[in-house]
């Protein structure tokens, strides 16, 4: 079931596009700001709303990098991967934030409160290495302020 | 020297509210296109100062507006800016989106009358959260002072825009691809022909314009065709924005004319090397452009130079392999870019791109044999131009190929050694 916010918000986007469909991935994203991740019933209330085979929005949905079909943590570390930040050091960071959370790539905290997950570019290449938790980015990291980057995330 | 796209950008205040902006000549350019231009003459004026597609093609951007089919004046028509710069190393766009939105909006104002576009939208990259509400703020300002909406400046166009912010997939870059993005679906790529200009969102004529090539537009509408050609003394028109990436000493991005030179790029912009780090490589327009090297430092940087030196300007944000980082490490990172944002559409790539990833991190984990670095080769001639569906795949081998000719002898010593010499 879809909350009469979340109809609303998505009756905006369905509005603003020639086919119903056309809004779906707007739809996902709206979801999602509320739940955090798109659950199976999620979709399902999705697919039925927009008028699309639950099939075919979950095409769409596996496909984008940052829809997230399993459940997530209250605050997700996106760490940059790519080239810029591989040259700049960005392993010493994923080493240091694995050795903090005690989680790895793709994993999530037992306490919810963090997911880790590597992330490509985040397009502030002149200063690597780089993540991003929640809205925020984080840039020309050392592993120092880590740890008080991290005490801000409840 | 003239920097007409970064002028009225500084780091140290918010960008240029529209007040502000018009105090300082902007929206003129829509002023003088709409009140004393025809939509042709927009056209033939962009067609002449020769301003080439931004994101990489290089293509003449006033002959793509050309092929849009202009005989139906009912016909839907869409502009796009394709703000989604996802590739590994560029963030040039970046700095137009965060640093003088309304030069952008402003020039797909222009561009949208010389095509009779009623519909843009901006498809801007996920992680611009910034760019993304300075964008929100300039475009309702946009509205209100009357530039956007129906009947901008009494003349009877009409324009609607709006801001897509899409959900992380660098295949959205492609411009069939970023179409079916906007269209709600897979960001496969679409066949061509038709070409987008005549058939593309929802299957109406659409042009899809990079950043950093809109935000020229406001400028040649003012000061001509021949003024933008005579901001460069080299073959190619207009200046460009340059970005680098990786161990110098002053990173960054700066706009200059087209015949900056790589020698001068790495070291009077960025400073040089940092301390105790040579410099053995670049890719001159983001990871998917070929390598050059020592020899090639003196190359301009411009489409026709950087080619003849057997590369591309791509992008113009060049990324810096120094002598304390692993060519091969180097080259695994990309390429494990690549197979991960494949779209999966074709089966070269889809099947391709995992597989030279997987060899590469043999190599570099000490397990490689020599008859892998036939298989790379291979790799290289099978996801080459013409055997996939899109250029992701091509791009994708760029520097792979340049890595295999140019920093051979570090693949070979992985491989003898059975470790890597860096680690
Ligand atoms: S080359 Fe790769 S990205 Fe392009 S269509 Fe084929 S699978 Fe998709
Ligand atoms: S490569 Fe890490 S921000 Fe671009």
């Amino acid at each position: 079931m879809l909350t009469a916010e979340e109809i609303r918000k998505i009756d905006h986007e369905i509005a603003l596009v020639p086919v119903r469909k056309a809004a779906c991935i707007e739809a996902l994203k709206i979801v999602q700001e509320h739940r955090g991740w798109i659950s199976d019933e999620s979709l399902l209330a999705i697919a039925a709303h927009i008028e699309m085979s639950a099939e075919e929005l979950d095409s769409v949905a596996t496909f984008y990098n940052l829809i997230f079909r399993k459940p997530v943590g209250r605050n997700i570390i996106l760490l940059c991967d790519s080239i810029s930040c591989y040259v700049m050091g960005y392993e010493q960071i994923y080493d240091h934030l694995k050795a903090r959370l005690n989680i790895k790539f793709g994993e999530t905290t037992p306490d919810a409160r963090f997911t880790l997950l590597p992330n490509a570019c985040l397009g502030a290449c002149d200063h690597a290495p780089t993540l991003m938790i929640n809205h925020d980015l984080y840039k020309d990291l050392t592993i120092n302020e880590l740890d008080e980057i991290l005490k801000t995330y409840k | 020297m003239e920097m007409p796209l970064t002028q009225h950008i500084s780091f140290n205040r918010p960008p240029l509210n529209l007040n502000d902006y018009a105090h300082v000549g902007g929206y003129q350019g829509v002023h003088r296109a709409i009140k004393a231009m025809t939509p042709q003459e927009v056209m033939t004026v962009v067609q002449e100062s020769d301003l080439k597609g931004r994101g990489g093609a290089g293509f003449n951007t006033g002959t793509k507006w050309s092929f849009v089919p202009m005989n139906d004046a009912k016909q839907t028509k869409y502009l796009i800016a394709n703000a989604d710069e996802m590739e590994p190393g560029a963030f040039k766009d970046r700095l137009l989106l965060e640093g003088n939105p309304h030069q952008l909006i402003e020039g797909m104002i222009v561009s949208a009358y010389a095509i009779q576009a009623n519909t843009a939208y901006i498809f801007l990259r996920w992680a611009y959260k910034k760019a993304a509400r300075l964008l929100r703020q300039a475009i309702d300002e946009a509205y209100a002072a009357g530039y956007l909406g129906n009947n901008i400046l009494s003349s009877g166009f009409n324009l609607e825009m709006h801001l897509h912010t899409g959900v992380g997939r660098y295949i959205c870059g492609e411009e069939t691809a970023l179409l079916n993005a906007l269209e709600g679906k897979r960001a496969t790529p679409r066949t061509k022909p038709p070409f987008p200009q005549v058939s593309g969102l929802f299957g109406k004529p659409t042009i899809v314009n990079n950043v950093e090539t809109l935000s020229n537009i406001p400028h040649i509408i003012n000061k001509g065709a021949d003024w933008f050609k005579d901001l460069s003394p080299g073959a190619d028109a207009g200046t460009k924005l340059y970005g680098i990436s990786g161990k110098v000493n002053k990173p960054g991005i700066w706009e200059l004319p087209m015949h900056t030179t790589i020698r001068q790029l790495i070291e009077e912009h960025a400073g040089g090397m940092k301390d105790g780090f040579k410099f053995r490589g670049v890719l001159p327009g983001g990871a998917s452009t070929d390598f050059l090297i020592e020899e090639h430092l003196d190359v301009k940087m411009d489409y026709k130079s950087v080619a003849a030196a057997g590369s591309r300007l791509g992008t113009g944000t060049m990324i810096i392999l120094d002598d304390h980082t692993c060519p091969v490490g180097f080259v695994h990172n990309l390429e494990h870019f690549f197979a991960q944002e494949s779209c999966g559409w074709c089966t070269p790539c889809r099947e391709g791109l995992p597989w030279t990833e997987k060899i590469l991190l043999s190599i570099e984990n000490g397990q490689g044999r020599m008859e892998d670095l036939e298989l790379l080769e291979m790799h290289t001639k099978y996801m080459g131009p013409g055997s996939t569906f899109c250029a992701l795949a091509p791009g994708a081998m760029e520097p792979l190929q340049s890595s295999l000719k140019y920093f051979k002898a570090d693949f070979e010593k992985h491989i003898n050694e059975k470790k890597c010499p860096w680690r």
